[in-house]
């Protein structure tokens, strides 16, 4: 097979033809992965934490995945979109590892696509309506540096397949991070009018810390790099009281039904429908 | 019960030329996701896979193209199972592997961090060298490019743009 026939190469069939990139129903993505829970560890409890993190990696995907043809420039949409990408490959992992444990048996689809609002348990910064540019860095800031920081620890969790999608997720939320942080500092360190935009988005963007709780507290890292980020933008730090409520606990802002409305719109009119 | 048949090496090979759907002048045992592969006592070929990115959209091209290569060369039992660790470094890259992706004009990944990448605020960071005439005056435009494991750098020498696979 030669190098210049890439798309010949895709396009040769295979078992699989009726189907790509899009639909349901694919193959599980930890198909072959030892599913055993080991001894000593809640299986309800691992499920829970398993369909947060997914819920907020897949609401965050969805929501990056609206700049696509919005963004300032092309190179900014493939940008968005990769970090979007990855986080909807963190997602079906997830989903996928909390129907082995839980019971049910579900697949990554009845999670993503067949859940209503009051069943996702994101936290709600991550459904917040897209905001312009700076409000979508800010958001990325602090999204990636606590999910960084919370799997940085889940990577030496008792169990091992919820240890490896986390050791994995180590290595691309680095790369969000620093994306987002780099853009924080390029905003607030540009024009009146950049500086006042980020500004104005981690104002936005503060009241919602207080949700992103876990058992070993990844916030204050939060807290750190937002001190050398807006240190290097010559922004001051946010003020903010914290908003009552959580997403963790099924509270939602009104934005989450909308989001979910487009996301699953396909999947229930025709179920079982791949594409 | 495995053993060690002359036939695995042979499977082995076929599934370790594989091309890969994104970077397809590398195999993917160029590309280091093939793990291993065995033919256990019922003649059954197991390959296990590892993802290079948690949504790396090709992974399901590389399992069915794996598949279809062990049973056209006759083996009619064929499991390609996931391996999610240790997860995959750029580091396995083969050696012939970042030789062609220079050839081609993508710049090849140098050593992966230790841990993740440090987050660095300050704007020097090494240059990658131009894959085409070798330059350091390059700069990055993009961290992000047409798939998440490469980015989109410029020379400024030769004023090409080009690719470059992220350390990871």
């Amino acid at each position: 097979m030669s190098d210049d026939h890439v798309y010949l190469t895709l396009a040769e069939g295979h078992e699989d033809d009726t189907r790509w990139a899009y639909g349901t129903g694919f193959e599980d993505p930890l198909h072959g992965v030892d599913t055993a829970v080991p001894e000593g560890v809640d299986a309800a409890e691992l499920a829970a934490d398993c369909v947060a993190l997914a819920d907020d990696a897949l609401v965050s995907a969805q929501r990056l995945a609206e700049w696509v043809t919005r963004a300032p420039e092309l190179e900014e949409e493939v940008a968005l979109a990769n970090i979007g990408l990855d986080l909807l490959g963190q997602a079906r992992l997830l989903y996928s590892r909390a129907g082995q444990v839980d019971g049910t048996g579900r697949d990554e689809d009845a999670y993503a696509y067949f859940r209503d609002a009051a069943d996702f348990r994101n936290v709600r910064l991550a459904e917040l309506p897209g905001g312009d540019f700076a409000f979508a860095i800010a958001r990325l800031l602090v999204l990636s540096t606590w999910r960084l920081a919370h799997f940085q620890r889940l990577a030496a969790h008792p169990d091992p397949v919820l240890a490896a999608v986390a050791a994995k997720g180590v290595k691309e939320l680095a790369y969000h991070r620093q994306y987002a942080a780099e853009w924080a500092v390029r905003l607030g360190d540009g024009t009146d009018e950049s500086h006042r935009r980020m500004r104005a988005a981690l104002e936005q963007v503060a009241p919602y810390l207080g949700e992103l709780h876990s058992a070993h507290d990844a916030r204050d890292e939060v807290a750190d790099v937002l001190r050398r980020v807006t240190e290097a933008a010559g922004l001051p730090l946010p003020v903010y009281r914290p908003l009552p409520g959580s997403g963790r606990a099924g509270e939602h802002t009104e934005h989450l039904v909308p989001l979910l409305t487009e996301l699953q719109g396909v999947a229930r009119a025709h179920p079982g429908a791949t594409w | 019960m495995v053993t060690a048949l002359p036939d695995a090496r042979r499977a082995r090979h076929i599934a370790e030329q594989v091309p890969d759907p994104e970077l397809p002048m590398l195999t993917l045992a160029d590309l280091g996701v093939l793990r291993d592969v065995e033919v256990t006592g019922d003649g059954t070929v197991v390959a296990r896979l590892t993802p290079t990115y948690s949504g790396c959209p090709a992974m399901a091209e590389m399992r069915a193209g794996v598949a279809a290569r062990l049973r056209e060369a006759g083996y009619a039992h064929v499991e390609i199972r996931t391996v999610l660790d240790p997860p995959w470094s750029s580091d396995w890259i083969t050696e012939s592997g970042r030789r062609k992706l220079a050839e081609h004009g993508i710049a090849p990944p140098g050593a992966a961090p230790r841990g993740p990448v440090p987050l660095v605020l300050s704007p020097t960071r090494p240059a990658v060298p131009c894959p085409r005439c070798g330059s350091r005056e390059t700069e990055e435009t993009s961290r992000f490019a047409a798939t998440s494991c490469k980015a989109l750098w410029r020379c400024r020498s030769c004023r090409e743009p080009f690719e470059y696979v992220k350390e990871i």
